[in-house]
């Protein structure tokens, strides 16, 4: 398949202020954001309306790897604010996964020791990567998942209350808000305000939360839809099943147009397709957000769809992700695809 | 072969709530088609429709992945410990 040039609506000015890279930066506080939005356009070929375009928003480009920089430097910049994050807490969170990362690069950079309550399943990468940055970790039983970490980080807390500062990711409002005040006008500035549609994954509900509240300020008209794991059983690193789930208070459901539920096997199958057709190696989240921004563009006669990328996939190589990817080619992908429009056709008959 | 299994989280909608379960087989293939009979619903989240373990389920045997025993012909013997454990440790 021949790579096609398009145009693509922007001003010069907004091009120049927005993708050249920060030249010198005083702290990694200031690298976080500003990522870039890529097209999706060849594992997508003959699926959409010509009219019809898919950019990826690559979160993965921040500093510590994840989308969660951004509600990690808002929660901790909160906190010292209104002083209940100050010298002598440590900052403490269950976390398994991005957030994780982010909170132990923010500590190592802020002068605050970290510790870490996670499930013993979670990736080799993972354990390493927060561990490099000088974080303290502890394993609760795999079994219990995400939960038994929050069990077990409650009572560490509890022990010792006045010890420590709990950004909990869950309720903190910082959280969202991080994603009002720089996701979403991102995204608005490099469409030019041509997005129609967002399309991101649902772990807290901050993403969507956020930069669908800042997307419909500026055009009411723009759809927000949530993706989520078509069971509670599932491999979708960083998402959660909310039917199956505590619902997190920052997460309202009424705010989205719509809920897409992806399989995990098919958001396998598409960062497969991600690395060897686009050559863009990301984690299973996007996988699963991109085969969610493809069920909402194949259905439209023109329209602008953002997806976002929450990370990228070196974290990942060790895990279950890529057991089975040696066989993968495009037929792979064709039967994907296949698949895609056999939904389509059933969900529209 | 009585053997008990550990349930994670997600998958105690299919027992009740309880956490660890008996089955009976001489193979893991075995036991989960018991836990199948006991538990409808089960073998669809653990098997794909290849009859395949899904790629984003860990299964040890006496503290074994069974991916680096023999599978799901892995052999099985009285008083086993079976854990289900998702690929994924959750949360984000």
């Amino acid at each position: 398949m021949a790579t096609t040039s398009r145009s693509f609506p922007r001003s010069p000015a907004a091009a120049s202020q927005q993708f050249l890279p920060t030249a010198r930066a005083e702290s990694v506080l200031d690298l976080i954001g500003n990522t870039p939005l890529l097209e999706i356009a060849k594992v997508t070929h003959g699926l959409l309306r010509p009219s019809v375009r898919i950019f990826a928003k690559l979160e993965g480009f921040n500093p510590g790897g994840s989308v969660k920089d951004r509600a990690a430097r808002k929660m901790l910049q909160v906190g010292l604010e209104s002083g209940a994050l100050k010298p002598g807490k440590t900052i403490i969170d269950s976390t398994s996964g991005n957030t994780g990362i982010a909170l132990a690069m923010l500590g190592a950079v802020l002068g605050y020791p970290v510790e870490l309550v996670m499930a013993a399943n979670a990736s080799r990468e993972r354990k390493k990567i927060v561990r490099a940055f000088g974080a303290k970790v502890t394993y609760s039983d795999p079994l219990e998942g995400s939960d038994g970490a929050i069990l077990l980080c409650r009572e560490i807390v509890a022990k010792d209350p006045q010890r420590y500062f709990k950004p909990d990711q869950y309720s903190n409002e910082a959280n969202p808000l991080a994603h009002f005040e720089t996701t979403g006008p991102e995204v608005w500035r490099q469409t030019n305000g041509a997005v129609t549609h967002l399309v991101a994954g649902l772990g807290t509900g901050g993403t969507a939360m956020g930069v669908g509240r800042y997307l419909k300020s500026r055009n009411p008209k723009i759809r927000v839809i949530g993706v989520e794991p078509d069971d509670p059983m599932h491999g979708l690193e960083g998402l959660k099943h909310m039917g199956s789930s505590i619902v997190p208070p920052i997460y309202h459901e009424e705010e989205l147009d719509e809920k897409i539920s992806v399989s995990t096997e098919d958001a396998y199958e598409m960062v497969y397709a991600l690395g060897q057709i686009e050559g863009i190696l990301v984690g299973q989240s996007s996988g699963a957000a991109l085969i969610g921004a493809l069920a909402v563009a194949r259905e439209l006669k023109e329209g602008c769809v953002v997806a976002i990328f929450p990370d990228l996939g070196e974290k990942y190589l060790s895990t279950n992700l890529w057991i089975g990817w040696q066989s993968w080619n495009r037929s792979r992908l064709t039967r994907l695809l296949a698949k895609c429009r056999n939904e389509s056709a059933n969900a529209t008959t | 072969m009585a053997v008990q299994i550990r349930v994670p989280t997600p998958l105690r909608r299919f027992t009740g709530g309880t956490d660890v379960v008996s089955a009976n087989g001489s193979s893991l293939r075995e036991v989960i088609d018991d836990l199948e009979r006991s538990h409808p619903g089960l073998r669809e989240r653990l098997l794909d429709e290849n009859g395949e373990l899904r790629r984003f389920v860990n299964i040890f045997i006496n503290g074994d992945d069974v991916r680096f025993l023999d599978q799901l012909s892995s052999q099985v013997k009285d008083g086993d410990d079976i854990s289900i454990v998702p690929a994924i440790a959750g949360g984000r």
